[in-house]
């Protein structure tokens, strides 16, 4: 069996698989459940000064829907913790203490004066957590008074504050970063540069997720209004994905260790992040959705898949995907590939000719000698992938090499050699 | 007879068949639907529905739409979602057959848009002004509907006469009661109506009331759709006894009776015959509390008329189906009480008795064995008819240039009452051309 324990920059746990800082670690009463269930760790949902904040006292969350009902993609307009300081540090200490195996994370938001950072940290380490993680991601609410995304946005105070946070402490600091910005890049370099000892990401990206078009108002509406919240769930991975693996393939932030979050809602989504860079991965939505059961999946699932493909432990999976990341312009434009659509299994709907047919390459027949038949006509496919993409039937279309000969649609013989962009003939700038 | 009482199969005659779908369930039912392009359910589907739009509709939240796009195309869209048999139509050709063998439940789907249309009485259509034309249909069933809702639609104004008593043909004397629960014939005739344009005649028929020369001359066109109105007579000893009814006719009274006990069919009841008929008589009978319920079909299971669908479903209600069985003689001192039948032998080129005979007590025996076409109502007017129905063209125009003729009453027809509709749609498209030529 794979040895799922996780040594994430020095905190300990027995799986790779924490809860994000939100509603599932707001209280020890959701936390002690959740470790009952198997979590391997929490971040505590994050902290700010007293007086505490308030919330709202309507509707927090919108959400969009598959035709089935299933959860997509929720939207939130929590703030942070509503509760006082002291009975969060209070619980965070019983709990740590009851949970010696588990990792404890503090998340933490308060303005931009060293003096509260220094005295915040001081407050959380006498609780015995393992570390804290700095929220500068929320991009509602706490970033209108110059807190969260406030910050995650300007890489000089991100740099400024995790330094305080470092010189005044020996805990641990993970630096958790706002998606809401054009260039991840930047961010992760000022926290490694204040001295971060990893980033966490992505926190939730601002949205409208939909409008009542009774009320003509943004759900969740609150007494006739609303106002943007933060979107997370399954519609976000791809984008956490990417921001990950930019991270990870950046010269200046390659060995800062990173806590991928973002939509992770089963075992292969995780393996995803581990494989592009994620030392570890935490989850808000899917708990959110389904209860603390899911972690059961999740480990089963991932072991499972480590035990098929001999991956021992973590290690041998994390950041394995990395170095084959590139820029478009290495990728090789002397691989040649063609839809095949495999006829056994083929239901005929011709989704795959219509798309192909109005908005692509016309490369996919509608009738062969008169009978409804589906089939790739080589002389067009420029192996786009679209009709793979849109037919309801997995494995019916593949994208298949072609390594030899020569390419029908070109006439031109097939180029063995690896030749990119930089190189093309018709590249002003080419070097070839 | 024995005059049993009401049992609690008679309130199955009562519910449908299958269930409505709620919206959760219409929600996700349409959610499989993969719209295909140039979709094969369409192709099967005798009236042309756009059916990968209406689901799409009912998928995107807009119920009202998807009635219209399936109303556009059948105005008995509501009759059809219950009766059809769209596991030999649309939902035989669904590719999720061939994906998971459980096709997009089309017919559900339709009914849903078509119950949520047809409950705000509103119709998703406004009538043409006036063309001052007139046309007599004759005949109210689905193919009589179907055209006269049509031609109204473009002004025409239409009247309809009917020999029976009430509007709908064999909606309203002849569907399985648990396919149209809640008076649905009559209230789907109602809301054709409310087209506006169309006058409906009861209780006047062709042949005795108006001759087609009359209607001809009162007229600028006529469409007839009188379906089959005489059955296929067996001749056999003891068929006169009491206890030997003809199923169509046991069918229309019972649609018609809210008090069942006048219909008790005894305690055991064979059916002869292999086609839906036969089914609806012998599920029905099995509902009215008969115990024993035996179809005898005289040829061999592959040649029912019945689908496979239908025969699993006589027989999930308690019927027993016995093929290669033909009726001998009916036995009985005033009243029935036992038939002879003999086993066949079907080689192809013909049915053979083979000889052995088996004896099956019964007290009611169902004559189910096909309606035929009476032309008596046409005399005097030289319509062509071929294989004993009506002929018409492509535009079910029959050999009188004035005269179309739609549904059972012509010939190839399929005897469905999705055809009938489409035949009278038709009709009505080429009358309207040659009015407003
Ligand atoms: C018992 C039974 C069950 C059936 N079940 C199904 C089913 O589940 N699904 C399905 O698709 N099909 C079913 N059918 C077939 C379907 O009902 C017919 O195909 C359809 O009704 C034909 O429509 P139509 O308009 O041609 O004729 P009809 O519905 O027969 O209507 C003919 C109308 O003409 C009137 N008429 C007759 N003679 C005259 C006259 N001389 N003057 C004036 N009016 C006249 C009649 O009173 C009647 O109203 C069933 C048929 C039967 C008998
Ligand atoms: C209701 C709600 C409240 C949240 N509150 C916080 C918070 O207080 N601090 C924080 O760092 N992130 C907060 N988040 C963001 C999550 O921790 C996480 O980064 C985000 O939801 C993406 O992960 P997911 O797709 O698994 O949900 C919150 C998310 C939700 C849904
Ligand atoms: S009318 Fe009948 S065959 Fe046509 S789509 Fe509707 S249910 Fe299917």
């Amino acid at each position: 069996m794979a040895d799922l324990t996780n040594n994430f920059i020095g905190i300990k746990s027995p799986n790779p698989f924490w809860l994000a800082s939100a509603p599932p670690t707001d209280k020890a009463y959701n936390v002690n459940r959740a470790f009952e269930a198997g979590w391997g760790g929490v971040v505590w949902k994050t902290l700010g000064e007293d007086p505490h904040i308030v919330n709202v006292n309507g509707p927090r969350y919108g959400a969009v829907h598959s035709h089935d009902r299933r959860l997509i993609g929720l939207n939130n307009i929590e703030l942070i913790t509503d509760r006082p300081l002291q009975i969060n540090l209070d619980e965070i200490k019983q709990v740590k203490r009851d949970w010696p195996d588990r990792a404890l994370v503090v998340s933490l938001m308060v303005p931009c004066e060293e003096a509260i950072w220094k005295n915040m940290m001081r407050q959380v380490e006498d609780t015995g957590a393992d570390g804290v993680e700095l929220n500068f991601g929320c991009p509602h609410g706490m970033s209108e008074r110059g807190m969260g995304s406030a910050v995650g946005q300007v890489p000089e105070y991100i740099e400024m504050v995790t330094r305080w946070c470092k010189e005044n402490s020996s805990m641990p600091v993970i630096v958790k970063l706002t998606p809401n910005i054009t260039d991840i890049r930047y961010p992760a370099r000022a926290a490694n540069a204040g001295g971060a000892d990893a980033v966490s990401l992505i926190n939730t990206v601002s949205s409208i997720v939909s409008v009542d078009l009774d009320k003509m108002a943004p759900e969740p509406t609150i007494d006739g209004k609303g106002s943007h919240g933060g979107y997370c769930g399954p519609a976000v991975k791809p984008i956490a994905l990417n921001m990950v693996a930019e991270i990870a393939r950046d010269a200046e932030t390659a060995k800062l260790p990173i806590s991928g979050i973002g939509g992770i809602t089963n075992w292969r989504d995780a393996a995803e992040f581990l494989a592009l860079g994620a030392g570890n991965v935490q989850v808000c939505t899917a708990a959110m959705t389904y209860g603390f059961k899911i972690i059961d999946e999740l480990t089963s699932g991932l072991a499972n898949w480590m035990d098929e493909k001999g991956h021992a432990n973590l290690d041998s999976i994390i950041g394995k995907a990395t170095p084959n990341i590139t820029d478009w312009q290495y990728l090789n434009l002397n691989y040649v590939a063609k839809a095949r659509i495999d006829q056994d299994s083929c239901i005929k709907c011709g989704r795959c000719h219509i798309v192909c047919e109005d908005t692509s390459h016309q490369a996919i027949t509608e009738k062969v000698d008169g009978k409804r038949h589906f089939e790739v006509i080589d002389e067009e496919c420029v192996g786009c992938n679209l009709c793979v993409s849109v037919c309801p039937v997995e494995n019916c279309i593949t994208m298949e090499q072609m390594a030899d000969g020569v390419d029908p649609r070109t006439n031109s013989p097939i180029n063995k050699n690896y030749g990119n962009w930089t190189q093309h003939p018709n590249n002003p700038a080419s070097s070839a | 007879m024995t005059g049993k009482p009401q049992n609690a199969g008679a309130a199955a005659l009562a519910t449908d068949l299958h269930a409505p779908l709620t919206a959760h369930e219409a929600a996700v039912e349409a959610d499989r639907c993969y719209f295909c392009h140039d979709a094969p359910c369409v192709t099967a589907c005798p009236t042309d529905i756009d059916i990968p739009l209406f689901i799409r509709q009912i998928q995107t939240g807009n119920p009202a739409g998807s009635a219209a796009t399936i109303f556009a195309q059948n105005i008995l869209g509501g009759m059809c979602a219950r009766v059809c048999p769209t596991e030999t139509l649309c939902e035989q050709v669904c590719v999720r057959n061939e994906a998971e063998e459980q096709p997009v439940r089309i017919g559900q789907l339709q009914r849903y848009a078509t119950d949520y249309q047809m409950a705000t009485g509103e119709q998703p259509f406004q009538r043409a002004a006036s063309t001052g034309k007139k046309v007599c249909v004759v005949g109210s069933g689905p193919a009589g509907l179907a055209c006269a809702h049509r031609l109204a639609l473009y002004g025409h104004s239409v009247t309809i006469i009917d020999r029976a008593a009430k509007g709908g043909g064999l909606n309203e004397y002849g569907i399985a009661a648990y396919k149209t629960v809640d008076n649905f014939a009559s209230r789907e005739l109602n809301y054709i109506l409310s087209i506006g344009g169309i006058e409906l005649q009861t209780g006047v028929a062709l042949g005795t009331d108006k001759t087609l020369a009359q209607l001809k001359d009162e007229y600028d066109a006529v469409f007839i759709g009188i379906g089959l109105a005489s059955v296929n007579e067996a001749r056999l000893p003891g068929s006169e006894l009491a206890g030997v009814r003809d199923a169509v006719e046991f069918i229309a009274q019972l649609r018609q009776t809210k008090d069942y006990s006048s219909l008790q069919p005894g305690r055991r009841v064979v059916v002869i015959g292999g086609g839906m008929t036969a089914v609806d008589a012998a599920v029905q009978a099995r509902m009215l509390g008969a115990e024993d319920v035996t179809i005898a079909y005289r040829r061999g299971v592959e040649r029912m008329n019945a689908s496979q669908y239908e025969q699993e479903l006589a027989q999930t209600r308690g019927v027993s189906i016995k093929c290669n069985l033909q009726p001998v003689a009916i036995a009985g001192d005033g009243a029935v009480n036992s038939i002879e039948l003999e086993y066949t032998n079907d080689s192809g080129d013909g049915l053979a008795g083979t000889g052995e005979t088996v004896v099956l007590p019964a007290d009611t025996v169902f004559m189910a064995i096909g309606q035929a076409f009476d032309d008596g109502p046409l005399q005097g007017t030289a319509l062509n008819l071929s294989q004993g129905r009506i002929e018409v063209d492509d535009e079910r125009r029959s050999s009188d240039p004035a005269i179309w003729a739609g549904g059972d009453c012509i010939a190839g027809g399929e005897d469905l009452t999705v055809a009938a509709v489409q035949d009278g749609k038709l009709a009505a498209e080429s009358i309207h051309r040659s009015l407003t030529a």
